[in-house]
Order: structure tokens, then C-alpha cells, then sequence
């Protein structure tokens, strides 16, 4: 017999984003991006087409972290000393996307300037020609005066600045409007917050094609249910047809894994838990894995392994499955 | 799918002979509807009726046991798509599969150490639930030898996996007793293998590659009398996996599809990333048993965690026993920081405290499992709560320091703590345990 497949018809669609400008559009970089697009939930290709696959960001640095796991400065090794080599590399790794994170200090200890976060972000576009993303230290006022120097001096590159919060997001708003940049919206792993930041920021006169959401998530054993439900929720309320959810989303699953005693730490752990490095990579890949499972649009990774375990995880989910 | 009391009513003699103690054939079927009265109540009811009735009171996706001595492996009975909507219920077994082209001798090592490895996550030991024996020699003789190592070394339910029913059987025969899960029935071999699984009581897993082909089989099975089945789509991809799970769970649960209402098995990868990742899928996508083709620990550590976390109840959160945590090796002098016992706050807290290297105490309150500032705005973290966690576990025992630090977003409590808790500093931390190492190394310090 055959049996008739169930198909979903969703009323809304994830909206398209696209961000990295092309000298003809009157930036840098050698193509631009786009996220989004989705009529379905995640690779369900027998409902309708998935236009854009998702995305893996590589996270670098300005300058090198002490504060890393010692397995991803093994794996980036001299690479990860400056911010241009370490852009290069990462495009080698497979980086769809790189994401430059300012430090809140230089080497020296002191507070980033303005100039050192901007000559950064210009080595970085010099060295690699992939979109960029640039994201603050996370101190409110901090960013707001490093990331409006970046935006100024990179305008028209159609940069992704991050990242936008409750408390925080005015002022980088304000600069991506006058500088052609987009922005990306962090709320804390709840539905109605996430809606009430993309309101406001939509308020400010954004357009709303150059927002993308961040749910927030968290590893593995470290509350993923709660980013994993929220991002199925917001995806729903997408395809539902409530705009205010159509953002297409972005998370940081390299952060939060490798913030993690399982992926950090190799010594004084139990023996149980295996060998380190492959134990840190699973970590993070399977908690992007179950992200992009559940609606993430880009994820943004640290390790190189992990970067091309994700691109064969997408490529496989993104092939049409041959179903008889 | 369950019937509404019309569906039901129209079943039913429609006589109002009040036999089943109530007025009307109706009322009757209202009841019945609301599950409040069985069916037997009604003298009068035919059997097609009574068939049809006791299907639509089946659960939507069946129930099946793996048993052997003294343990057991469910899957089954879920009831949504969304682990928001509700909640999945029944964790997926994670079966290590090994097959019968090694020595004994090398299968009861790996055994041994795979049966052995125990992690420990949120005050839960996290094992692998079975085994599963592959037959690829084709030597019966090897076969049953191999699952003679297996039993050597473990009880845990085992899967029978072969597409021989001669093999199967032996296995069956050396099993005897046990209800392992057979693996399993194709076009070819369905009859023999249905006959196996009625006579020893074990689960059949139906093997094909497309919808059609399962259904296929389990509706012969099923005719056959052969109740508990499993549902294998043969393939090792993630995008056709991801497919036919979603196909089979939808159809099962919004279509009452009988055929495909059954657990699904997902099978091994040859590649040992591409499965680990092929399991998360998995995990979250609706399969009921997973059988892994390696063995690490350090990737079955981060499964088992995931399934741990996909089928946590939403509205139950996973909470942290309250007490006193030791973090870093604190000694006397080191200081001591209180939080909640909602899980994520307390792992967030730990790992902050964990990752900075220093050393603290972590003074976990009874918050009936609330975050912070949820917790303080129910009236469930304050200062007489504070105050009684700290005499319970016993802190003023523990330090020469009476000094505790409190979260940022609960600073307005450190008055009334102080009164509560004579003689001890207060301390305001910060708002996010994200800023706990910077705190500690440049104010505690």
C-alpha cells in the first residue's frame, strides 16, 4: 500500500537575511550571505524547499584568549596570536562566517581602545574575505564605544554587530542604521523576551531584515532543553505567521560548550568521561547538531573539528533524501 | 486516538435498555468517552464494536519491553512531536552493538568496559541500557557463542540482530526466558521471523527503507498476531532519518495510524563522528531504541547527557539537592556564595565558580527548584530561607569566615539577613554568574 504522507502547511515563513557586502554592493567582502527563507520546520525537504542551508561561524579572537581551553589554542595554535592569521585560518577550517570577539582588555591588561577594536576588525576584513560579525565584550558601555567605532569604519560591509540585549541595544542599533550594518538580538531563552527585544529594536526603525535572533542556549547538561524548547517555539510561532519571530536564528553553542568543565578541563576529571579532546569536540557538536535540529540559522563554533563535523552533519540534512 | 463520546455512542446497541446502569446509551458513551466506566458494563455490545472500541483506546504509539534479568528498556506511549507540548516520556535505549567475528575473549573485554562505564550527571548514573549481538559470519555456532560471552559478563537486555531466522532462533533458545528484541524482519523473512517472536515473547524489529515497506510488514505481522513491534528505517543518513522519524511519529500520533504506531529504532553509523551525531538526532527525533556500532566513553557521555536533558519534564526542572557544595577544594577561610536549586542556576553558578579555579563553598538553598529572581518574587529565596540553609548544612561549621555572598539581583535581602544571621558579613555578588570568577578574584580576594 502507500501510505500518504501528513504535510503541514504553515501560514508564515522565516524572513531572509542577508548580511557581507560585495564591492558592487559597496563593500569588501567576496560574496554575501543570506539565512532564512524556511516555509517548513528544519529539513523537512518533503514539505517544502529549504532555501539557504545554515550557517557555521567561527568565533576569533583580537588578540590571543587566556582564558580558552588549552585544546582550542592547541588547535589554532600560532594562528590564534593575532586576529589575521587567526581569520585566515579559520576560513581553511570551513568558517561559512567569521565572528570577531573584542576582549574587554589587550594583552597588556588594559581596557581596549576604540582604535585597537577598529584596526582588528579592518585586519580581519583584510585578511579574510568572508562576511563578518563583530561582537563586544559584553559590558554595556563598553560596547556600545567599541562597536560604534567598528561600525563606523567598516560602513557599508553589512556587518552582523552583536550583541543587542534588553538593557543594551540603542546605541548599536542606532549605529548600524546610519552605517548599512545589522544587528543580532540576545534574549534569555524565553519566547515573549525575545519577541518584546526584535519589538523594540523594530521601533528604532531597523528594518527588520537586518535583525537576526539569539535565543540564548546553553551546552549540553548546561540547560540546552530550555534553548532546544524555546528555539522549537519561537520556529512554530514563525511558520504560525507572528512576524515578530521570523528573525532567522543565531547561537553560540563554541561558547557555552567550551566554558564547560567536560570540554575545558582535561585534568582531575573522572576517568569515565574519556579521552579529552574527542570528549570537548562531541560536546560541542552535539549540542549544535540538536540546535540546528531545532531552528538555529547559523551557529557560531571554536573548534576546527567540530566546524567540519558540523558542514558534513548540514550537507547530509540538507540532501534531498532519496525516499522511494 | 481516542473516540468522542458520539464516535463511541454510535457504536453501541442504541437501545437504552439501562443494563449498564445508566438512562441512556449516551450517557453510557460520555462516560465511556471519559474513560469513568468500562466497556464491559454493556452486556449487549458486539464484538466488531468491542474490537474497534479497544483499538481507538490504544495508546497512539505502542509500548514495548526489552526485558532480561532484573532489567528492563521501554519505549513507547509518547504522545507528542514537541517536548514543549508535554513532554516525551520513555528514554530511548542506547544498545552497544558488537559483532560475531571476534574472539569471545575480545568481546567480553569490550563488554566489560563498556557494561562498566558509569558517569555521574545532576546526582544520576548514566550506563548503557543493553547490547546488541550481530551475526555477520553466518556461523550459527559463532553467534550463540557470542552471546554466551555477552551473558558471561552482563545481564542487560540484549538485541538479536540478524536476518536469518535460524540464527534467531538459536539466539532465542539461549535466551530463553528473557524478552530480548529481535532485528528483524524483512520482506523476505517475515513469516518465520513473526512466528519466532510469538513463540519466545520477544519484540520484532521491522526492517525496510521507505515508509511503504514498513507499513508493509507490520499490517502481515500484525495480521499474523504479533503485537509489539519496533520500526527500523535501514537508513544511516540524517536527512532521510530526520524524514522518516518525523513521518512515522506524525503519522502515529495526529493520523492514529496503526501500522506505524510503534517505537522506532535508529541504527549505527560506520563512521564513529557521524553516529554520535546521528544518535543526537536521534534522541531528540523520536527514536525508542538506539543501537551505537562504537564504544567511547567520551561521546556516549554527552548522548546520554542529551537524553537526559530532551526528556527532562518542561514543567518539572530538573533540581539540585540543597546543601552545602564544595567547589575547588575549599578550605576554612574560602569563601561562601549562595544560590537556588533550579538546576541551571546551580550549574551556572558551579561552572563560573568551577572555571575561575578558585576555591568556594556553594550554599545551594531549598527554592522549591526557581530560578533567582523567580524564587525571590514567589518568596521562596529570602532571608529566612537563607538563614535556615545556612544553620541546616551546617556552614558556621565548615568556615572560620563568616562571610556570605549573595546574588546581585536579590542585594535588597542583605538587610534582613544580617538580622537573621548575627555576627555574618554580607556580601552583594553579582547579577549573572557570568561575572562570579572577576567577583571572586578582584572583591574577595
Amino acid at each position: 500500500m502507500t501510505v500518504e504522507i501528513p504535510k503541514e502547511t504553515w501560514a508564515g515563513s522565516v524572513r531572509t537575511v542577508t548580511f557581507g557586502a560585495t564591492a558592487s554592493e559597496g563593500g569588501t567582502r567576496a560574496r554575501s550571505l543570506t539565512v532564512g527563507g524556511q516555509k517548513t520546520l528544519p529539513f523537512l525537504h518533503f514539505e517544502h524547499e529549504t532555501p539557504y542551508p545554515p550557517l557555521v561561524a567561527i568565533e576569533i579572537k583580537d588578540h590571543r584568549p587566556d582564558d580558552w581551553s588549552p585544546l582550542l589554542l592547541d588547535a589554532w595554535g600560532e594562528a590564534a596570536n593575532d586576529p589575521a592569521s587567526w581569520a585566515k585560518a579559520a576560513e581553511v577550517a570551513g568558517a561559512d562566517v567569521l565572528v570577531l570577539a573584542l576582549s574587554l582588555n589587550d594583552t597588556n591588561g588594559q581596557p581596549t581602545t576604540p582604535e585597537a577594536a577598529v584596526a582588528a576588525t579592518q585586519a580581519v576584513l583584510k585578511a579574510s574575505a568572508l562576511p563578518l560579525m563583530v561582537f563586544g565584550p559584553g559590558q554595556a558601555e563598553v560596547d556600545n564605544v567599541l562597536l560604534v567605532a567598528v561600525a563606523e569604519a567598516t560602513k557599508g560591509e553589512r556587518l552582523v554587530l552583536g550583541i543587542c540585549e534588553d538593557k543594551n541595544y540603542r546605541t548599536i542599533v542606532a549605529t548600524a542604521m546610519a552605517n548599512g550594518h545589522l544587528i543580532t538580538a540576545r534574549s534569555p531563552m524565553d519566547v515573549n523576551l525575545a519577541k518584546q527585544l526584535n519589538i523594540l529594536i523594530k521601533d528604532m526603525g531597523l528594518p527588520l531584515d537586518r535583525i537576526l535572533m539569539d535565543p540564548t542556549t546553553g551546552a549540553l547538561g548546561y540547560g540546552i532543553e530550555y534553548g532546544y524548547s524555546v528555539m522549537e517555539r519561537l520556529r512554530l510561532a514563525a511558520l504560525q505567521g507572528d512576524a515578530m519571530t521570523q528573525m532567522p536564528m543565531i547561537v553560540t553553542p563554541g561558547f557555552e560548550t567550551w566554558k564547560t568543565k567536560e570540554a575545558k578541563v582535561g585534568q582531575d576529571v573522572p576517568a569515565a568521561w574519556g579521552e579529552w579532546r574527542e570528549r570537548g569536540i562531541a560536546w560541542e557538536t552535539l549540542t549544535a547538531v540538536a540546535l540546528i535540529e531545532s531552528g538555529a540559522d547559523i551557529v557560531v563554533l571554536r573548534h576546527p573539528e567540530s566546524v567540519a563535523r558540523l558542514h558534513q552533519a548540514i550537507r547530509s540534512l540538507m540532501a534531498l533524501p532519496e525516499l522511494a | 486516538m481516542a473516540l468522542t463520546g458520539i464516535q463511541i455512542y454510535k457504536l453501541l446497541p442504541q437501545t437504552n435498555c439501562k443494563d449498564c446502569g445508566f438512562p441512556t446509551c449516551l450517557a453510557f458513551a460520555m462516560k465511556l468517552a471519559a474513560k469513568q466506566v468500562e466497556l464491559s458494563s454493556c452486556p449487549h455490545v458486539n464484538d466488531a464494536a468491542k474490537a474497534q472500541l479497544a483499538e481507538a483506546s490504544e495508546p497512539p504509539v505502542r509500548l514495548i519491553s526489552v526485558k532480561s534479568n532484573g532489567y528492563e528498556v521501554q519505549a513507547g506511549n509518547e504522545v507528542v512531536l514537541f517536548r514543549h507540548e508535554k513532554t516525551f516520556y520513555h528514554k530511548p535505549g542506547v544498545f552497544l552493538r558488537v559483532q560475531d567475528d571476534e574472539s569471545p575473549e575480545t568481546i567480553k573485554s569490550e563488554i566489560a568496559r563498556a557494561a562498566g562505564f558509569q558517569v555521574n550527571y545532576v546526582g544520576r548514573d548514566l550506563v548503557l541500557d543493553g547490547f546488541a549481538v550481530e551475526a555477520v559470519t553466518g556461523d550459527v555456532n559463532k553467534f550463540t557463542a557470542t552471546i554466551a560471552a555477552v551473558r558471561d559478563v552482563t545481564h542487560r537486555p540484549i538485541i538479536l540482530i540478524s536476518h536469518d531466522p535460524a540464527h534467531i532462533s538459536a539466539g532465542l533458545r539461549l535466551l530463553d526466558g528473557e524478552h530480548p528484541l529481535i532485528c528483524g524482519a524483512d520482506a523476505n523473512n517475515w513469516a518465520a521471523m513473526g512466528d519466532l517472536a510469538k513463540q519466545h515473547g520477544a519484540a520484532l524489529v521491522v526492517v525496510a527503507d521507505t515508509l511503504d515497506g514498513l507499513t508493509d510488514l507490520a499490517e502481515k505481522l500484525k495480521d499474523k498476531g504479533v503485537n509489539d513491534l519496533v520500526l527500523a528505517p535501514s537508513s544511516h543518513d540524517l536527512g532521510a532519518t530526520l524524514t522518516l522519524n518525523t513521518q512515522i511519529r506524525r503519522l502515529a500520533l495526529k493520523k492514529n495510524f496503526r501500522p506505524l504506531g510503534y517505537p522506532i529504532m535508529t541504527l549505527h553509523a560506520a563512521d564513529p563522528a557521524y553516529e554520535a551525531m546521528l544518535a543526537a538526532q536521534a534522541i531528540a527525533k523520536y527514536a525508542g531504541f538506539i543501537v551505537l556500532g562504537h564504544f567511547q566513553p567520551e561521546v556516549v557521555y554527552p548522548l546520554l547527557v542529551l537524553r537526559e536533558n530532551i526528556y527532562t519534564d518542561p514543567q518539572k526542572p530538573i533540581q539540585v539537592k540543597p546543601g552545602l557544595y564544595e567547589i575547588n577544594n575549599p578550605k576554612a577561610d574560602d569563601p561562601v556564595l549562595v544560590t537556588t536549586n533550579f538546576s541551571i542556576t546551580y550549574f551556572s553558578v558551579a561552572n563560573e565558580i568551577e572555571g575561575s579555579g578558585l576555591p568556594a563553598w556553594l550554599l545551594v538553598t531549598d527554592a522549591e527548584g526557581m530560578s533567582v529572581l523567580t524564587a525571590w518574587a514567589a518568596g521562596k529565596f529570602d532571608a529566612e530561607r537563607i538563614a535556615k540553609a545556612v544553620k541546616e548544612f551546617g556552614v558556621a561549621d565548615k568556615v572560620s569566615r563568616k562571610r556570605i555572598v549573595i546574588p546581585g539581583h536579590v542585594a535588597v535581602l542583605s538587610g534582613e539577613l544580617e538580622e537573621e544571621l548575627h555576627g555574618w558579613e554580607i556580601r552583594v555578588g553579582p547579577r549573572e554568574a557570568v561575572d562570579i570568577p572577576a567577583f571572586m578574584k578582584q572583591v574577595l580576594a
